[in-house]
């Protein structure tokens, strides 16, 4: 049954309830081309010999009212999971094995789902092409050397690859969107608070959020729905009444709203993601939405906004890694130099850097001038949101102002890495659920994505929206396992 | 002696110095549970054995505010007559340190719980009042011990992420004894309330204290230095005349004080240089993105404050309204509310026809001594209020005398004996009826006819001879007030 790893999750889950594919089946299809698929890096651990044995049990007494019964997936190396040692892409936690299990993995579990391994990411999750892993590059399945975005490449590039049906990505700035868009997959970054905390390593706390990735939007609501719950472990996480995101799904979508942002059209922007956007509007008007033209006048604050609050926040959520408790320890002659060798050592360049700034903009005598004007004008972007949000349902944006670039591109020129993020960080900024379609390809062939930015809470719009969009896009992915020999 | 005599001021040559203080205690919360996980707060237990996954700032952990401990503040915040704050912000203060697992510590900064309030001093020369700045919640950091081995040093975490108050007073105080005073105050108000059991052996309350002089009359503050860190009142009232004598005899020098962080040596007695103030960290205050404010309601204030117990000052006024106290007698049974708790018992068990004034002599004099000499607390008193309460009740109502009472009293030390009972067995009843006594003086009259001739021809100081004769022929158990009586009848 080679085919088994082109199905959908939704097609999965099916095929185990209808007793047409075993567990077992299921989940040696996706080790074997897991496999065979060592030259994408997108695995930091693997635990395959484990969840073929989840696989057996769960066959001789297979729950059938189970959201994933006995599916097998791989997750982001962020997610602590109990006895499967945890790196977040970093050499400062190469050799840490959580004793706990994160909420949200805990959540996909009790559904009866298994775990594959741990997938790729950028260290800490900072970065946006996958490039700052201890872990090493991984390669996007669309071409060889090309990046597959990030920081869950890993996690893109194994759905967009079928190393897993289905995984998660966290997204602080927009780490599951961009890679979703740079691999022709599909991504959603929940609305803060939606889903738990507990149990991620953390980057940003106040932007950090999980979210699916997958194939198609069905599965996408799928997954939102298994891992989207309040949680008392996390204070802010918010009790909400929370859908039924794939049985309330729809492609009817008419007479929504939906707002085009002006302050989107940046400059240099390829005329190949202006064409895309356009087709996109084209495409909900198809629907029968009607779209409006409308303003976000503090978009173009958002970046170097972002700029401040993440890596200040990083550098406090970072001073744990210090060499006492656990993780990576350097020796030195004192508590002082063992800390600075340890973290020296022990984090990369751009967490480095990030730690710097943060730290910078912290400190006394900078502090008003940065991080609290910062915090102002991330009220005034969420304003901008409020205020459209009277008049639109929803907001269409292309994902990303290119297409994905090659290993090595931009490693040398950080601002220009952090433009990728100029599209998505605006939704960190203002706590709104985002999720990213693929929607065309570019002239080489690389897929291109569209984001739809929903209300707070308002996820099964949008991904009614992204529903109704897919149907319309028919979007093929141009995969040729290239990497398999 | 006047107001002015007792003032606190320190001399050289002409000039006199006033001192300025300014306390920032530590209070530890009486909780099971640590500020933001749920861990044991119990002292003394095996180190590391009462740390969780958050208290030991695993990745992934976040904090959860524990509600009890919240509750905690807001009531100390209203035994300090306090504004209480409906919104307040949970800041990390970043530092690095071995046993500051997450390299920061959850503190309020810019909106602390509590704001100004103020505590009342019973001073030998009146009351005074001391300000109150603010009280804030913050999590305690682990411990790091180095005397354990000379090349490393050891972390115990059980500690680290435990309650604490921080109750930051204004610069109001300026002498060791009002200090002094103001700590046992803090320390009563809470114990009242529950909020913070005052161990300072335990490191349950400590205290940073800023000290700086001026010269008498001046309104200017002068440059101050925090000493932290102080666990006992004498070591507070030892440091603070360290250092202000320190900080003069810089001035008489003509040399300027540094603003800096010291530390008081106990065992040479003198406060040491720790950082000045380039040293100073910065701690990069930001408010917690792991924590959303901290909003209470109206309804939730409110309900703290209405079952807030009966509060010294309160107590006080009730005891000289109610008892006819003393105010002296009053301050001394409220300071503590297990002294309170037992004279208030003391009185109760006593019944209707009771002797409160006899009842707060005995508890201050004879109880305390004991107590004292024993290094007992009341709570641990080997006699118990309702024994203390039949014993004062049996001089009372005549049946011992004071002098009996003394001997049961020692008696009642070996295993909290009822002293009526010892009263029975020993045989210690008063001597109560006239006739008896009246036969007992006759015959010491006529076996001393001499001396009560001398008597009558107005050698007064003899009459206690006759008492003294009357008491040790019934072996102490006469009525003295009847012996006084009959004697004089007779000898006239």
């Amino acid at each position: 049954m080679s085919d088994i790893t082109k199905l959908s999750l939704t097609e999965l889950v099916e095929n185990i309830k209808n007793k047409k594919l075993s567990s077992t089946e299921i989940t040696k299809a996706f080790i074997e081309r897991s496999e065979k698929s060592k030259e994408l890096n997108a695995y930091i651990t693997d635990d395959f010999t484990s969840a073929l044995d989840k696989a057996k049990k769960f066959d001789q007494k297979p729950n059938l009212d189970l959201k994933l019964p006995g599916i097998p997936m791989a997750v982001k190396d962020l997610f602590c999971t109990k006895n499967i040692k945890t790196t977040a892409g970093s050499k400062i936690l190469n050799n840490f094995v959580p004793t706990y299990e994160s909420t949200v993995t805990e959540n996909i579990w009790n559904e009866g789902a298994i775990l594959l391994g741990k997938l790729n990411c950028d260290e800490f999750a900072m970065g946006s092409s996958n490039e700052t892993s201890f872990f090493g590059n991984v390669q996007n399945p669309i071409d060889k050397d090309l990046v597959p975005g990030g920081s869950s490449g890993g996690s893109a590039s194994a759905v967009a690859g079928q190393l897993t049906p289905i995984t998660i990505g966290t997204d602080t700035g927009g780490s599951i969107r961009q890679p979703a868009s740079f691999t022709g997959t599909v991504g959603l970054k929940p609305t803060y608070g939606s889903c738990s905390r507990y149990g991620i390593v953390a980057f940003a706390s106040s932007l950090d959020q999980a979210g699916p990735m997958a194939q198609n939007v069905k599965d996408c609501a799928l997954l939102q729905e298994v891992i989207s719950s309040y949680d008392t472990k996390d204070s802010t996480s918010i009790d909400f009444k929370r859908n039924k995101y794939s049985k309330e799904l729809t492609n009817n979508i008419k007479g929504k709203k939906i707002g085009i942002p002006k302050e989107y059209r940046v400059d240099g922007m390829p005329k190949e993601i202006e064409d895309l956007w356009q087709k996109g509007i084209q495409y909900v008007k198809d629907c029968g939405a009607e779209t409006i033209d409308i303003s976000l006048p503090h978009t173009s604050y958002a970046l170097p906004t972002y700029y401040i609050v993440a890596p200040a926040e990083a550098s406090s959520n970072l001073a744990r890694y210090d060499g006492v408790k656990y993780g990576f320890r350097a020796k030195g002659e004192n508590l002082i130099d063992m800390y600075e060798k340890t973290r020296s050592e022990g984090f990369g360049a751009e967490v480095q850097r990030r730690i710097m700034i943060g730290t910078y903009v912290l400190s006394s005598g900078y502090y008003d001038a940065y991080y609290l004007k910062a915090q102002k004008v991330r009220k005034l972007i969420k304003n901008d949101f409020d205020e459209v949000y009277k008049k639109v349902d929803a907001i269409l944006t292309p994902s990303t102002p290119s297409s994905a670039f090659k290993i090595g591109e931009k490693t040398n020129d950080p601002v220009s890495m952090y433009l990728n993020d100029i599209f998505t960080v605006p939704v960190n900024l203002a706590g709104l659920p985002g999720i990213s379609i693929p929607a065309g390809h570019d002239s080489k062939g690389y897929p291109l994505g569209l984001q739809i930015i929903g209300k707070a809470f308002d996820e099964q719009n949008i991904l009614n929206i992204a529903y109704a969009m897919e149907e319309k896009i028919n979007f093929k992915n141009k995969i040729t396992d290239w990497w398999i020999k | 002696m006047s107001k002015k005599d007792l003032k606190y001021l320190i001399n050289r040559k002409d000039n006199q110095y006033e001192v300025v203080i300014g306390l920032e205690v530590h209070a530890q919360i009486l909780s099971e549970s640590k500020l933001f996980s749920s861990s044991s707060t119990k002292f003394g237990a095996e180190p590391n054995t009462q740390v969780s996954l958050v208290d030991a700032a695993f990745p992934g952990m976040l904090p959860v505010i524990n509600e009890f401990c919240v509750k905690q503040a807001i009531k100390t915040g209203i035994g300090l007559n306090a504004k209480i704050n409906k919104r307040s912000v949970f800041d990390r203060k970043n530092y690095f340190y071995a046993d500051l697992p997450q390299g920061y510590q959850i503190s309020q900064f810019k909106d602390p719980i509590v704001g100004e309030g103020k505590v009342i001093l019973d001073m030998p020369n009146g009351q005074k009042e001391v300000g109150i700045e603010r009280l804030h919640l913050e999590q305690d950091a682990g411990k790091s011990i180095h005397d354990l081995d000379p090349q490393n040093t050891f972390v115990d975490l059980n500690r680290s992420g435990v309650a604490l108050m921080e109750i930051v007073s204004k610069p109001d105080l300026r002498s060791p004894d009002e200090v002094s005073a103001y700590i046992k105050k803090l320390r009563s108000i809470m114990r009242y309330l529950g909020t913070c059991d005052g161990n300072m052996q335990e490191g349950s309350l400590r205290a940073d204290v800023n000290v700086s002089v001026r010269s008498k009359g001046s309104k200017e503050l002068g440059t101050r230095c925090e000493i932290k860190n102080v666990n006992s009142i004498k070591f507070m009232q030892m440091a603070i005349e360290y250092e202000a004598n320190r900080q003069v005899d810089l001035i008489e020098e003509g040399k300027s004080i540094d603003q800096e962080t010291r530390l008081f040596d106990t065992k040479k007695n003198e406060t040491r240089s720790m950082r000045s103030k380039e040293d100073a960290h910065d701690y990069r205050y930001f408010p917690d993105p792991d924590l959303l404010p901290l909003e209470v309601s109206d309804e939730f204030i409110n309900d703290l404050k209405n079952n807030v117990p009966e509060l010294p000052d309160d107590k006080k006024k009730r005891f000289i309204d109610e008892f006819k106290l003393s105010p002296y007698e009053a301050t001394i049974l409220v300071s503590d509310i297990d002294i309170a708790k037992y004279f208030e018992e003391v009185v109760a068990k006593m019944g209707k026809n009771k002797d409160i004034k006899l009842a707060v002599n005995w508890i201050t004099g004879e109880l305390f001594a004991v107590l004292n000499n024993k290094n007992l607390e009341i709570s641990q008193s080997p006699v118990s209020a309702k024994n203390l309460a039949i014993l004062v009740n049996l001089i009372k109502n005549g049946t011992i005398s004071g002098k009996i009472a003394k001997t049961v009293f020692e008696l009642m030390l070996d295993g909290n004996k009822d002293p009526q009972k010892i009263v029975e067995e020993k045989g210690l009843k008063q001597q109560s009826d006239p006739k008896a006594i009246e036969s007992l003086i006759d015959k010491i009259i006529n076996d001393n006819r001499e001396k009560a001739i001398e008597y009558k021809q107005g050698k007064e100081k003899l009459f206690g001879f006759f008492v003294g004769q009357a008491m040790k022929a019934s072996g102490g158990k006469a009525n003295p007030q009847l012996i006084n009586e009959i004697l004089k009848k007779k000898l006239q």
